[in-house]
């Protein structure tokens, strides 16, 4: 096997498949509208804001502000009651397992958040909470990733994917119970699993430290909540599959698939098994997360400001290209180690190649936005979903430039790594859950969200937290990679240089589990019908614009 | 899009493409890769120590995959050792190669730090032999006791005075002597290279490349225990070792 021809092949292959399915979907394929685009507005129900979220002078000025710009359409004769009907049926099928969800990932969520507080302390206090072996930072760390990667965001984005997949495709979601049967397994496996870790059966490669004993039920779990979601599409009453549809159909596939494979017992060996390792570690955030938080925001953003997604057509190519690329950049993790030299080469191309979808969905959400920033103040979940959005765009176009190997000699091994992994999962898919909780949360409870102010205290709370997190860590990050090059400066500079950074790290992350507490406490509020808001202005459906 | 089957079939593709690059094709490039001449197996202590490694997450902090390239060009003048190659690995599973140096790399700990002493007490407490060490101090690991209460085969461990309490004596778990023999096994010293696969890279390499590892050797780069001018070579090697 010679190295070159494999790079070359599986590079041409990539690029060929891509314009093969491009050409494929090439109807309309330049149109400057697009009717796949309305597919998630009724007929009529353009120039319509929805925010479900928003107190009541929030959405008069939310619409104020997408009224100014004129709506772009022929929506003048008012929304169709039967469309909209079918929606609330859709809503009140998907109702008690999106709740689970949400449920259960708000948990996790709070575990996560003190084990990651936790380990970050310890890195500037290392003899803090030593003398348990379950709280050693190894071991809590650990439990931190594993209660984001298997608990909050999965939970987060799978219920958010449940609850959009019925008003997408128009079709009531069937076989709910499989749906929570899933749920159940899921939550049993990774109860199991961080008890695991605790006591310390650990399987020992990131990302895929459950032993597969109790990770296979993730594989049932998840293939039981996903396969609802496959017959649907079946079963759908719309003709055209919005772009949402494809980014989730395809993740719900994705996911087993990179599971299985990587937790079959005894077939991966020594390196091969490091590069399996990076391959799932970096699909799982690229093939699962990503692209359902991408169909998140695709549904939320337009659906908010009332505004068609412009420039439709690109998602099309953001889709293949992300389907073709990210796959195959999981060997960046590698880049220098003992693995074939042409594997980390094929995987810094590919991170460059992923410049193209990250361009293509930035472009999108922008020229959607476009004159309707005003919007952001008006309309919480748009704040988390533009943020979201804007953090993809950040933690991908780094990454990309991570992989190059100038840079990736500062960056790698380095906590500039863990910053860019936290812009990525926190910054990006963690608000889009936020924000997409904060919309669907009313719609399933059918009441509205009690007290509207502490939305702004979660928002502001974590951001200003956030900010802290990802600009300190960095920049100690990029100190410590630059101390290491160097073989003058002893490694223990290379330490002492990170330690006010990691101070400042723990102060974000505090600030974060903050408002995720208080993110909490409100889904408390709210499940326990505690309302200041009447609940009679509840269901509060698009109005008939004419009348 | 209207048609589901092309969608999925489309994410199929896509992921086995993936998949071929990432996972199959390293598997058939290096399934008969041999173990190095000087790695030996791993002894049942070593494995038992391998696991309280994996057990408290020590992977959160240390690579073991010292390199000459890339973040790793200063490794082998730090005494961490040669670049590692996939033979080195044989025997390793899983393999724990690391992606965070918030401390060392340890592939080669047991030559750096060859002392069971020395290792125990600072596992016991970090701070007493590396001042400014951020690595948590593992108290789990050991029995604080009374020095008459020490049972005959159990080991005591030698610390610097001031690091136990008063009166007491630190007495290793057998956790802990399993993961100090795991941490002293780590010695990859031995040459990666056959003196063919050696002469092979060599000719390989510019001359005036040569040149200059040649005098960087005789130059004593005391700490780097490898034959200079493998190091970049090893994805050639790599590849010349999987050709048939």
């Amino acid at each position: 096997m010679n190295p070159t021809a494999i790079l070359l092949a599986t590079f041409i292959l990539s690029i060929v498949g891509l314009f093969f399915f491009i050409w494929s979907l090439r109807k309309g394929m330049f149109d400057a509208t697009s009717s796949g685009a309305r597919a998630i507005f009724t007929s009529g129900e353009i120039g319509q804001i929805e925010e479900p979220s928003a107190d009541t002078e929030q959405k008069q000025q939310l619409q104020k502000v997408t009224d100014e710009h004129g709506p772009d359409s022929d929506s003048e004769e008012g929304v169709s009651p039967i469309e909209l009907s079918a929606r609330e049926e859709a809503d009140r099928s998907t109702a008690y397992p999106v709740y689970l969800m949400f449920a259960c990932a708000a948990l996790w969520l709070v575990i996560a958040s003190f084990a990651g507080l936790i380990s970050s302390l310890k890195l500037h206090w290392p003899d803090f909470l030593t003398d348990y072996a379950w709280l050693t930072f190894g071991r809590l760390r650990t439990i931190h990733l594993n209660a984001v990667a298997y608990g909050w965001a999965p939970m987060g984005t799978l219920g958010l994917a449940v609850w959009l997949l019925p008003r997408l495709l128009q079709t009531p979601l069937r076989g709910a119970r499989l749906v929570i049967l899933g749920v159940v397994i899921w939550n049993a496996g990774l109860i199991a699993g961080l008890g695991g870790l605790a006591v310390g059966i650990n399987a020992g490669m990131e990302w895929l430290e459950i032993p597969w004993q109790i990770g296979g039920l993730f594989a049932v779990g998840g293939m039981l909540i996903g396969l609802p979601m496959a017959l649907m599409i079946g079963q759908r009453k719309v003709h055209h599959l919005y772009v949402s549809v494809w980014y989730m159909g395809a993740a719900l596939f994705w996911f087993p698939t990179l599971y299985i494979v990587a937790k079959v017992p005894g077939v991966h060996f020594g390196v091969e098994q490091g590069t399996m390792n990076w391959w799932f570690g970096h699909n799982v955030l690229g093939l699962f997360y990503t692209p359902i938080s991408l169909a998140c925001i695709y549904y939320f953003l337009p659906k908010v400001i009332g505004r068609p997604v412009r420039s439709y057509n690109l998602s099309l190519l953001g889709f293949w290209t992300l389907a073709f690329f990210y796959g195959q950049v999981g060997a960046h993790h590698l880049i220098g180690g003992p693995i074939p030299e042409w594997l980390a080469t094929l995987s810094i191309v590919q991170s460059m190649m992923m410049l193209i979808p990250v361009i293509a969905f930035s472009v999108n959400q922008h020229l959607t936005l476009k004159g309707h920033f005003n919007a952001l103040r008006y309309s919480p979940v748009l704040r988390f979903i533009f943020f979201g959005a804007t953090m993809y765009t950040v933690s991908s176009i780094q990454g990309s430039f991570e992989a190059l190997r100038t840079v990736n000699a500062v960056t790698h091994f380095t906590h500039f790594t863990v910053a860019h992994a936290h812009i990525g999962l926190y910054g990006f898919v963690s608000m889009v859950i936020f924000g997409g909780i904060y919309f669907a949360m009313p719609r399933v409870l059918n009441i509205p969200w009690p007290k509207p102010a502490l939305i702004s205290w979660h928002f502001w709370l974590v951001v200003a937290g956030f900010a802290t997190y990802a600009v300190t860590l960095s920049i100690g990050g990029i100190l410590q990679g630059l101390d290491m090059q160097d073989p003058n400066v002893p490694f223990m500079q290379a330490v002492a240089v990170t330690i006010p950074w990691l101070e400042g790290r723990s102060i974000g992350g505090a600030l974060m589990t903050l408002g995720h507490l208080i993110f909490v406490y409100h889904m408390a509020l709210m499940t326990l019908r505690v309302s200041t808001t009447p609940l009679s202005s509840a269901i509060a459906a698009p109005q008939q614009k004419a009348a | 899009m209207e048609n589901e089957t092309k969608l999925l079939a489309g994410g199929m593709v896509t992921l086995s493409l993936a998949t071929a690059a990432l996972v199959v094709l390293p598997f058939l490039q290096l399934k008969n890769v041999p173990p190095p001449e000087g790695l030996k197996p791993y002894t049942s202590q070593q494995l038992r120590g391998r696991q309280v490694y994996m057990s408290n997450g020590c992977i959160a902090c240390h690579t073991q995959q010292p390199s000459s390239t890339g973040a790793g060009v200063a490794d082998s003048a730090r005494g961490w050792g040669r670049p590692s190659v996939a033979g080195d690995y044989y025997y390793d599973q899983p393999v724990l190669l690391g992606t965070s140096r918030t401390g060392p790399d340890l592939f080669n700990i047991g030559a750096r730090q060859p002392s069971a002493d020395w290792q125990l007490g600072h596992l016991f407490q970090p701070r007493a032999y590396v001042p400014g060490s951020i690595m948590p101090a593992f108290p789990f690991l050991f029995e604080i006791k009374k020095p008459g209460d020490v049972a005959k085969d159990e080991r005591v461990v030698a610390l610097p005075p001031g690091t136990a309490p008063e009166g007491r004596v630190v007495v290793a778990r057998p956790e802990a002597m399993d993961l100090v023999a795991y941490l002293l096994s780590l010695n990859h010293t031995y040459d990666a290279l056959t003196p063919e696969q050696l002469k092979y890279a060599e000719s390989r390499l510019p001359p005036e490349r040569l040149k200059q590892d040649k005098k960087l050797e005789q130059g004593g780069q005391p700490a780097a225990n490898t034959k200079q001018g493998e190091s970049d070579e090893k994805g050639k090697a790599d590849g010349a070792k999987a050709n048939p």
